[in-house]
């Protein structure tokens, strides 16, 4: 008896690992079946870095290994330092970054790269930084970033100031103390919330952009401490992912003479009209993001995330896994993808097309 | 002759299950001691080139390591001694109550309900301190702010989401409150009948009688609870990470934006995205926070050690 039931389990067991085992470890979806020969992809890539794209990664790789089932994707969003360290040093096959290649990491050696060889840095993901706050009885509110970087740095502290009361004429702003929230955590959006403040308003601000946010103040950790936050409090104001705004207020910035909500097209926009920094390989796409802007179509509080890959890759197979995976990316569909369960702004055709050509070369 | 013989029969058989029991209960026990060495050893190795870490490895004006872990220290004892002030009390009260005041069947359910406050993981209570604590305990702080501001320890400006350390000592003090309260049951459970009844005997009320038999006789056993509870304060993570608003300073002051933070809850913050040296420094705090503990401990021990007298049947 005892034994007919040890039996019984032990078949259930025995079934279950056999069926569970035969999953790839991390396919999307098991029910694709259609084209997949035809891309004849094979392999395992490795990648690391910034955990803003995280969730955008997920998605793509699910894609890609729904399209080509016999390549497993590892993207491990350990951040971008890590990331673009893990790839110098040959430990993975591309990083994910929100900040792209400096001088010295470009003067040095790829290991994972064919010998003289360098790393290219390609735009991948464009995700707009909400300004979201928590006052009673405003809906709307509008900033321009002198004021918005006093009010971070702590030197306007009430709702009714009066920098915020003439950029807000109609509005009821309550006599409170702001309360600013912002990471506790080093963060790539803080370092692009920062670099805006640097660049657009350098006189308020009067620090240099950094991962690390330079001033004191309520800080949260991750974007959803910093959203959980602003939305519990009383009279609160913060930076996150627009993605992660959820139903609270966000602002409008001022840009030329208008004041400009967050959009993704807007976003896109601004990123589109952004130069390549100045003094890089001309398939370098690194951009030297338009903060000045005064196009009231672009909003200019953006984080732009780069997927860092070799002009030509010491092993040739790792090399066209890299090429078809960040092509799948950068693509139109990829980017449908990655708007729809990250948020984030799609790349604009041209840039799509720019990235795509970049990729062309790559071995 | 005879000796001989009775040594050889005296000496019990050795059994297989003998042997089994005895060499698991010895490997059991050294192998605490060997997990406890190699953690200190994987520590002390990892943490040396933070010692040495020169001065752009950290951010901000800090300029070494000792700078750096100076504020987190204090964070760590200052959040874990006010969770203490509050569960302390408080846990004596429950333990009481459930020894000497409760009905024996309200005793028992109240006993087994403090046992399942053990239960709850720290997130949870996480999520408890930011989504009903502190909006709730903010119109508090508010008033306290505005009646008592003019002591430096609730000086203002108040914080505008309520995440300040005070909430956080409050949630320490709730997740301490089943450990030390269990353990001071049971000693209070304790204390000599004879004890008791010879205060009462004597004309003694029942407060009398408790702050005369039962209090004296288990003041180890509550120092020895609040121990376990400060140990648990001491490394709490989750929840500190997620409730407090944090910043690297020393501060006194318990209702502002700007908190110190905690060993751990900074560990658990900038580890996910630390590289190069960054790691060596966090796995440098988590040493001290090894080496604090561990003195707490002692201290502990030494208190319970010096005031053996008291405890026992005596």
């Amino acid at each position: 008896m005892n034994f007919k039931r040890f039996g019984r389990t032990a078949a259930i067991a025995f079934v279950a690992v056999i069926a569970l085992s035969s999953c790839a470890a991390n396919e999307g979806d098991t029910a694709s079946t259609g084209d997949n020969a035809a891309s004849g992809l094979t392999g395992t890539l490795n990648a690391g870095g910034a955990s803003s794209q995280g969730a955008a990664q997920e998605a793509w790789v699910a894609g890609f290994q729904t399209a080509n089932p016999d390549v497993t994707i590892n993207y491990d969003p350990s951040g971008s330092g890590a990331g673009r360290e893990a790839f110098i040093a040959g430990g993975s096959a591309f990083a994910g970054s929100d900040s792209y290649l400096d001088e010295d990491e470009l003067a040095g050696v790829f290991a994972a790269c064919a010998p003289d060889t360098k790393a290219v840095d390609l735009p991948v993901y464009i995700s707009p930084i909400a300004v979201i706050f928590n006052v009673e009885g405003v809906d709307e509110l509008n900033l321009d970033a002198d004021t918005l970087a006093k009010i971070f740095a702590g030197t306007i502290t009430q709702w009714d100031d009066a920098a915020i009361v003439a950029l807000n004429p109609d509005a009821t702003l309550p006599s409170a103390l702001i309360t600013a929230v912002h990471r506790s955590d080093d963060s790539g959006t803080t370092e692009n919330f920062t670099d805006y403040l640097a660049k657009a308003a350098p006189e308020a601000w009067g620090e240099e952009a950094s991962d690390t946010f330079p001033f004191g103040g309520e800080a949260a950790p991750q974007t959803s401490g910093v959203v959980s936050a602003v939305t519990n409090g009383v009279n609160t104001i913060g930076y996150a992912d627009a993605s992660a705004a959820g139903s609270l207020n966000t602002a409008a910035l001022k840009v030329g003479d208008e004041f400009v909500a967050y959009t993704p097209e807007a976003a896109a926009e601004v990123v589109a009209g952004s130069p390549l920094v100045e003094g890089r390989e001309a398939d370098d796409l690194a951009l030297d993001l338009n903060r000045l802007t005064t196009n009231p179509e672009e909003y200019p509080l953006v984080l732009v995330s780069y997927a860092i890959v070799c002009n030509e890759y010491a092993d040739a197979e790792q090399g066209a896994l890299v090429k078809a995976y960040v092509e799948y990316m950068a693509s139109e569909a990829g980017q449908a993808v990655a708007a729809e369960s990250a948020g984030i702004a799609p790349l604009s055709a041209e840039l799509s097309e720019n990235v795509a050509s970049v990729l062309a070369t790559v071995k | 002759m005879t000796t001989t013989v009775a040594a050889t029969t005296i000496k019990a058989r050795q059994r297989p299950g003998d042997r089994v029991f005895s060499t698991a209960s010895v490997v059991s026990g050294s192998l605490i001691l060997a997990v406890l060495a190699a953690v200190a050893v994987f520590l002390l190795v990892e943490s040396l080139p933070a010692f040495v870490a020169p001065d752009e490895a950290f951010s901000g004006e800090t300029r070494n390591f000792w700078e750096y872990v100076g504020p987190l220290v204090f964070g760590t004892v200052w959040a874990a001694v006010l969770a203490l002030l509050m569960a302390v009390p408080i846990a004596i009260g429950i333990a009481l109550f459930i020894s000497h005041f409760a009905p024996r069947k309200l005793a028992q359910g109240l006993g087994y309900l403090i046992d399942l406050l053990a239960a709850v993981p720290s997130v949870v209570f996480g999520l408890w301190g930011i989504t009903v604590l502190a909006p709730m305990v903010r119109p508090f702080y508010v008033t306290l702010v505005e009646w008592f501001g003019w002591i430096p320890l609730f000086e203002g400006p108040v914080s505008g989401t309520g995440r300040t350390i005070l909430t956080v000592a409050v949630v320490l003090a709730v997740m301490i409150l089943p450990i030390i309260t269990a353990i001071c049951r049971e000693i209070f459970l304790q204390t000599p009948l004879l004890h008791e009844e010879a205060a009462l005997a004597l004309g003694a009320t029942r407060w009398e009688m408790i702050s005369m038999a039962v209090l004296p006789f288990g003041r180890p056993g509550i120092i020895s609870a609040s121990m376990l509870g400060l140990g648990r304060a001491l490394g709490e993570t989750m929840a500190v990470a997620m409730v407090l608003s944090p910043s690297a300073e020393v501060i006194f002051q318990l209702l502002t934006s700007e908190n110190p933070t905690t060993i751990a809850a900074n560990i658990a913050l900038n580890f996910p995205e630390a590289h190069g040296v960054g790691v060596n420094i966090l796995l440098a705090t988590g040493l001290i926070l090894f080496v604090v503990t561990l003195v707490v401990n002692m201290i502990a021990r030494a208190i319970i050690n010096s005031r053996k007298a008291f405890s026992g049947a005596n």
